[in-house]
């Protein structure tokens, strides 16, 4: 079908004053990033308020809240003396998510464990994302050798395999697994590389634009055109390297955990409950083979879940930097009130502005707030 | 050809910041394995003096020497190819790694080849066929790549694995039948081999398929907008060829950015290993680590970081012989 390119040239004059008041959010509305920010919202609530809504603490066990078996061979009738193996108890009323092995309630350690697993990726990420500004804009502002020495620098961490060298490093310091912020550091240290590369090669692309040359030349410093020209316009992509890394960080944390490196909560020092912990307890004590589907799938879906959640978050980011990703975006509705074939012919991808979709798909009226 | 050397350096130099970080881990940070193995000594008897320094000659350390001096013997050592002695399997660290990593190698690099390749192809068609059913699939692999490796692996287990309690069409513990084979060159021993890898291989291809759909179909899109596919479709070139001419182009930074991809298959392969009981080098790491048996996790590290060295070469080449623009760069 044909393009209606004056709708895609031509902004709809109403449509600006609508768009105008939510420029602030510049992000597509697309259902896949509200769902993103949905799920991330609950985690985050849960995150906050988990440990003061579970019902137990996840470390108290409770002799009642396993099912004893009577080993075969003991026992009356044997010689030997009657011995028992625990058995968790399937999800109730009392428990939801049933006990474990331990005789623990599955539930509040699901809760608990969601604060730290969450915690720690969005510091970690945080302190990487700074590294990755650090020496990436600072790299591809400068140029010349700061920039030949901060990309080697970058290289050779690129291409350190990271998870390796953070068993590496979580294996010397076992009092990592103790503190978010010690964990997160380890975790930023094997992390920022791949971003930082992202960034010099967005800021080379930006250094020699007009309107930095303009600032250069009405004589700005070099930290404040860095702060104030250039990182702005950097924005989208750290937000989604931000998201990249938590991901990574959320699943490298995970993966420590499992292996066993970043503490256990009844050991001393105590390490803290996280989603990878309950993982490892699972796995340590065969509950797939058990059949205790109830306290090994919740941790694993969450981390998916939660994943899925930052990843649908980029899918928006990601548009936002390459309109032409937009349009697959659309919904079958929204794309026909614009005009718009969901199936591009070839070379003409539409350009998506958002205050159309905006307009289009909420029906606004101009100047609504 | 120059492009070439100079990644060649960048891995040398990632190569030797690899090795004198496992070197100088565990002089630096307090507690270290010399006075975790005299204690474990001295648990179940007397450790004098002999005993001390036969503990520090086996696992490589001298404390009594000058750290530059140990720094230089070590280096020294691993150009021999020795990465010391393991005191939990009570063998040398190197010919252990060596027993391990055919089993490593073997399942990742099929697995990742075959990933690689279909996930490429599923992008290339996602991207032409946009608006189509398949777009389901962008959700889709979105989740897989969410998924931890391991936490697929216990499903993956769980549905078609023997331990499993579902369907059990695949064995799901160890490399192969180890009480119905004899391991060596014969049928049931290569039969089994390739059975047990099945499932491994299949969480290692579902959990990393993912990333490569969705790269390869972002660069697609883009790539569909040039000017040249417009001309090829425009002379009247078969939907193949203009797929094709496409698909080139964008596989480019798909190969440029492998190396970034490869460091997370090899790190999710670990824990798939683990779950397995697959006898890689991964399995070996976790067993390494609950013994506290340093020699061989600092091993196990530097072999693993070669091991990641050498494919990131091997993409750097192929990108440099698919690329014109990248020979002329340099």
């Amino acid at each position: 079908m044909a393009l209606n390119t004056t709708i895609l040239s031509e902004p709809n004059p109403t449509a600006s004053a609508a768009a105008l008041t939510s420029r602030a959010l510049r992000l597509p509305r697309s259902p896949k990033v509200i769902a993103g920010l949905v799920i991330l919202v609950v985690f985050a609530v849960i995150a906050v308020i988990g440990a003061w809504i579970a019902p137990y603490s996840p470390n108290l066990t409770n002799e009642s809240w396993v099912q004893h078996i009577l080993v075969a061979g003991t026992g009356p009738g044997t010689h030997l003396k009657a011995d028992y193996y625990p058995l968790p108890l399937p999800p109730s009323g009392a428990h939801w998510l049933g006990t474990t092995v331990f005789a623990q309630d599955v539930w509040s350690q699901l809760l608990v464990s969601t604060q730290a697993t969450v915690a720690v990726g969005l510091l970690a990420a945080a302190i990487s994302t700074a590294l990755s500004i650090i020496v990436g804009v600072t790299a591809g502002y400068l140029g010349g050798g700061a920039d030949e020495g901060l990309s080697l620098v970058g290289n050779v961490f690129l291409a350190i395999p990271g998870l390796p060298l953070l068993i590496v490093l979580a294996d010397y310091v076992p009092a990592a697994g103790t503190s978010v912020f010690l964990v997160s550091l380890i975790i930023a240290i094997t992390a920022w590389a791949y971003s930082s590369r992202v960034l010099r090669a967005q800021t080379l692309s930006l250094r020699n634009r007009d309107f930095v040359e303009a600032a250069r030349v009405s004589g700005e410093g070099r930290v404040r055109i860095i702060l104030f020209e250039i990182l702005p316009n950097l924005i989208p992509i750290v937000a989604a390297s931000f998201l990249f890394t938590t991901l990574y960080a959320i699943g490298a944390y995970v993966a420590i955990s499992f292996l066993g490196l970043a503490g256990s909560p009844t050991s001393s020092p105590p390490g803290l409950w996280n989603w990878g912990y309950m993982l490892r307890e699972t796995f340590a004590n065969d509950a797939v083979r058990g059949g205790w589907w109830w306290w090994w799938a919740p941790p694993g879906l969450c981390i998916a879940l939660l994943g899925t959640g930052l990843a649908l978050l980029n899918f928006g980011i990601d548009e936002f930097i390459n309109p032409r990703l937009r349009v697959a975006g659309l919904s079958r509705k929204a794309a026909r009130s614009l005009g718009i074939s969901r199936r591009p012919k070839l070379g003409l991808t539409p350009v998506v502005r958002r205050d159309m979709i905006n307009v289009d798909v909420t029906g606004a009226e101009p100047g609504t707030p | 050809m120059r492009a070439l050397l100079r990644r060649l350096g960048v891995y040398l130099l990632a190569a030797w910041v690899a090795v004198t970080v496992s070197f100088l881990l565990p002089r630096v940070v307090p507690g270290n394995p010399v006075a975790g193995a005299i204690a474990r000594a001295q648990s179940s008897g007397i450790c004098n003096a002999y005993c001390v320094k036969a503990i520090e000659e086996q696992l490589g350390f001298n404390v009594h020497t000058s750290l530059w001096l140990q720094y230089v013997q070590y280096l020294g050592n691993l150009v021999h190819g020795n990465l010391g002695f393991s005191w939990s399997e009570n063998a040398p660290v190197t010919s252990l790694i060596a027993s391990y990593l055919p089993w490593t190698l073997g399942l990742l690099g099929v697995a990742t080849i075959l990933s690689f390749i279909g996930g490429t192809v599923i992008g290339v068609i996602m991207a032409w066929r946009r608006g189509s059913f398949l777009d389901w699939l962008l959700p889709a692999a979105t989740f897989f790549q969410a998924i931890p490796y391991f936490f697929l692996a216990l499903v993956l287990v769980l549905i078609f694995g023997e331990t499993g309690s579902m369907l059990k069409w695949f064995p799901s513990l160890y490399g192969y039948d180890i009480y119905g084979v004899d391991p060596g060159m014969n049928l049931p021993y290569i039969a089994s081999i390739i059975g047990h890898a099945v499932l491994p291989a299949l969480t290692v291809i579902l959990a990393s398929m993912g990333g490569f759909i969705l790269s390869m179909r972002n660069q697609m899109i883009t790539t569909m907008d040039e000017d040249f596919v417009l001309v090829a479709r425009a002379k009247g070139l078969h939907t193949g060829k203009v797929v094709w001419y496409a698909a080139r182009n964008a596989l480019l930074p798909c190969v440029s950015n492998f190396s970034v991809a490869i460091s997370l298959v090899v790190a999710g392969q670990i824990l798939v290993e683990i779950v397995f009981n697959y006898p890689g080098i991964g399995y070996h790491l976790y067993g390494a680590l609950g013994a506290l048996d340093y020699t061989l996790v600092q091993g196990i590290f530097v072999v693993i970081t070669l091991v990641v060295l050498a494919a990131n070469l091997l993409a750097d080449t192929v990108y440099v012989l698919i690329d014109p623009r990248a020979r002329l760069e340099a």
